[in-house]
């Protein structure tokens, strides 16, 4: 085992007091590998490769047949994949705000975490945009969506943002674990222009919705700021979780105050991310030509509802948000996972009503009228997923949690005890 | 609907209706006329529609744009798509389902809630001047031509089917499987979007879109929106007409009477 001391705690202060030297020697973080079994370490591989090889399976499948053998069709274009797709790109924004607490707020409690936030938040965009990607019409063309620019498209700006983000938080790490210290001085900025970029980026992923001026239920600005909230609760479920599993296996201390702080932290912007779907909900509401989409959102008595109102609102964050703060549960680390859990399916089914929902209602071509065609109009338009589709999605997730896994076993990022003071 | 028309001149006898009147007929008359005109010499009606030779740039002096007159098409426009669907072979794909299958123009019903007033109409790619489709395509495969017809470039077209989230008339479909016996000029390669191409290869050649070539006489007129003397510009600048979803101000090259 190799001991790293670090020297990433407080990186900008080169000249230390005596006190100061005194007081960091006794609070010396100790970073290191995860030290588990092999067996364990391998098992866990085997499982996470098990997914993927499904996922790989499944897009080589869709890609030789085509996406006639998906749920999707042309009412629903965008299905199961960009569910899984959405939530991990947006979880991975939210999943760097503990490294940006640690260095663009000062924050100590949260410093010695910085690393396996990083590592987290690449891991999960990368997650996402794998699943992204292999669900294009042409996955093969890759190359021309890197080369070919219409920076009118929100989505053009969205490659640059998710590969700009990519390498920002891969120098960031970089600054935080370098003990030759020559990425030293990056630290700071690089803290600062990683937090803007994740405003940034999530801000574009909102306004893929927010931007499309033909669909009842996107077109608003709101979106954007909805799915900023969005993020900080589903990157921060996902880093609780993270993080109990691998204190746990490895028999590191976690103390309660951090898990306090990640338990408020999902709380409070659980609430946000409820104010700002009250808020659209209650405008679309005010607005005629809206009373259509929301009608059918809230009370159409489909799936679409069922996961409104019962996933998102009451199992994924009415009762999260009972689990954070009912006193006799205080310091329960069940509760907090389980509230973080119940967090991600909140999340989960929060980007299903938005992004199928929004999809299911009729185009309004002809207001005020009953419409038909041959081609669903006026009609509310079903899907499902297919299995390829579920699995491509699961696999995206297991793509982040395979490098998230090799990442704390060959790098130091978790420190060795995160004991209360 | 002219039946119609005369019912509610005869109930509610008015100079207005009767000024109304005397315009639609005369606008009718003048559709006849032109229609006999192309049926007498092709030739003077095909200049509206020159051949564009091969090496020449399309220009933006053009626009092209196709006038529907609902009240004309008894059939709501399947004549329209049937001829559609055999220009460019769409619609009848062996393996995806129903709601799979491409519509490149699709007959769409609608009955007012209120007067009960039934229209019908073929609904496709609106050609809009500032098109949803072509600002959010992430490669610049949806494009629009200098002479206004918005088209997919099958060769940079990744799949990712943006352009039919963002396309308010739902005009685009998406090549689901593997296609055989594709028509050279209607390109169908699988994982591509598709919509109307407005018969960009029979409008270079100096022919018209093969629904307008289909549609019952004088129900539909196809020209040059930019050129005053069209006989589309001339029937526009006198009648007006209607965009579908003016609301979103995309200044559309398909207009509609009836709707």
């Amino acid at each position: 085992m190799t001991v790293a001391t670090n020297h990433s705690v407080n990186p900008q202060s080169d000249v230390l007091s005596p006190e100061q030297i005194s007081a960091s020697r006794n609070r010396q973080l100790v970073f290191t590998e995860w030290q588990v079994s092999d067996k364990t370490f391998y098992g866990l591989l085997a499982i996470i490769g098990l997914f993927i090889l499904i996922a790989a399976i499944s897009f080589f499948y869709v890609e030789h047949h085509g996406h006639y053998v998906t749920g999707m069709n042309n009412q629903v274009v965008w299905g199961m994949p960009h569910v899984f797709a959405i939530f991990l790109i947006v979880a991975a924004s939210g999943a760097a705000n503990v490294g940006s607490l640690g260095t663009v707020f000062n924050k100590k409690e949260y410093q010695p975490l910085g690393r396996l936030s990083l590592v987290m938040a690449m891991a999960l965009l990368l997650g996402g945009l794998a699943v992204l990607v292999l669900d294009l019409g042409h996955a093969d063309r890759l190359v021309i969506a890197m080369t070919y620019y219409n920076f009118k498209s929100i989505f053009a700006w969205n490659i640059i943002l998710y590969n700009g983000f990519l390498v920002i938080m891969a120098v960031y790490l970089w600054s935080m674990i370098d003990r030759q210290k020559l990425a030293k001085k990056f630290y700071k900025p690089l803290g600062y222009i990683g937090f803007m970029w994740r405003f940034i980026l999530t801000t574009g992923t909102g306004s893929i919705f927010g931007f499309l001026v033909a669909r009842q239920y996107y077109d608003a600005a709101i979106l954007a700021p909805l799915f900023i909230a969005a993020s900080y609760v589903f990157g921060t479920a996902c880093f609780i979780l993270g993080l109990v599993f691998f204190y746990r296996f490895s028999q590191r201390d976690l103390g309660q105050d951090i898990q306090n702080r990640l338990r408020y932290t999902l709380a409070i912007f659980i609430v946000l991310v409820l104010f700002f779907e009250m808020v659209r909900h209650l405008t679309n509401l005010y607005a005629t030509e809206h009373h259509g989409v929301e009608a059918y959102i809230l009370s159409g008595g489909d799936k679409i509802t069922w996961l409104f109102w019962l996933g998102q609102v009451l199992l994924g964050s009415l009762l999260p948000l009972l689990l954070i703060w009912l006193p006799s549960l205080k310091n329960n680390q069940k509760a907090l996972l389980s509230a973080a859990g119940l967090a991600i399916f909140g999340g989960f089914s929060q980007l299903y009503v938005i992004i199928i929902g929004g999809q299911l209602y009729p185009l309004a071509l002809f207001p005020n009228a009953s419409v038909e065609s041959t081609f669903a109009d006026g009609v509310v338009a079903t899907y499902s997923a297919s299995l390829p589709e579920m699995a491509l999605g699961v696999g995206g997730v297991a793509l982040s949690a395979l490098v998230i896994v090799i990442a704390v076993k060959v790098l130091r990022l978790l420190p060795e005890r995160l004991q209360d003071e | 609907m002219s039946v119609e028309v005369n019912k509610i001149d005869c109930a509610e006898p008015n100079d207005q209706s009767n000024k109304i009147d005397r315009y639609r007929r005369q606008f009718l008359g003048a559709l006849g006329v032109t229609a006999a005109a192309a049926a007498i010499a092709p030739g003077v009606f095909l200049r509206e529609v020159q051949a564009k030779p091969d090496g020449q740039a399309i220009t933006n002096k053009v626009r092209w744009g196709m006038l529907i007159d609902t009240n004309k098409l008894p059939d709501g426009g399947d004549s329209m798509i049937a001829a559609c669907k055999k220009e460019h072979g769409w619609g009848d794909d062996p393996h995806a389902s129903p709601a799979q299958q491409s519509q490149w123009v699709r007959k769409v019903t609608f009955k007012d809630n209120l007067t009960k007033h039934e229209t019908a109409l073929p609904v496709m790619c609106q050609h809009c001047e500032t098109a949803p489709c072509v600002d959010v395509c992430p490669t610049g495969a949806s494009f629009k031509r200098d002479d206004g017809i918005v088209l997919v470039d099958k060769h940079i077209c990744i799949g990712c089917r943006y352009c039919m989230m963002a396309c308010p008339y739902k005009a685009r479909s998406f090549v689901h499987e593997h296609l055989e016996n594709q028509r050279p000029e209607s390109p169908r390669g699988i994982g591509t979007v598709e919509s109307c191409t407005l018969c960009v290869h029979k409008i270079d050649k100096g022919e018209q879109p093969a629904c307008i070539e289909a549609a019952p006489a004088k129900a539909a007129v196809f020209g040059d929106l930019n050129d005053p003397e069209s006989s589309i510009s001339k029937a526009l600048a006198k009648y007006g007409a209607q965009q579908i979803r003016s609301d979103l101000g995309l200044n559309t090259g398909v207009r509609y009477w009836g709707i």
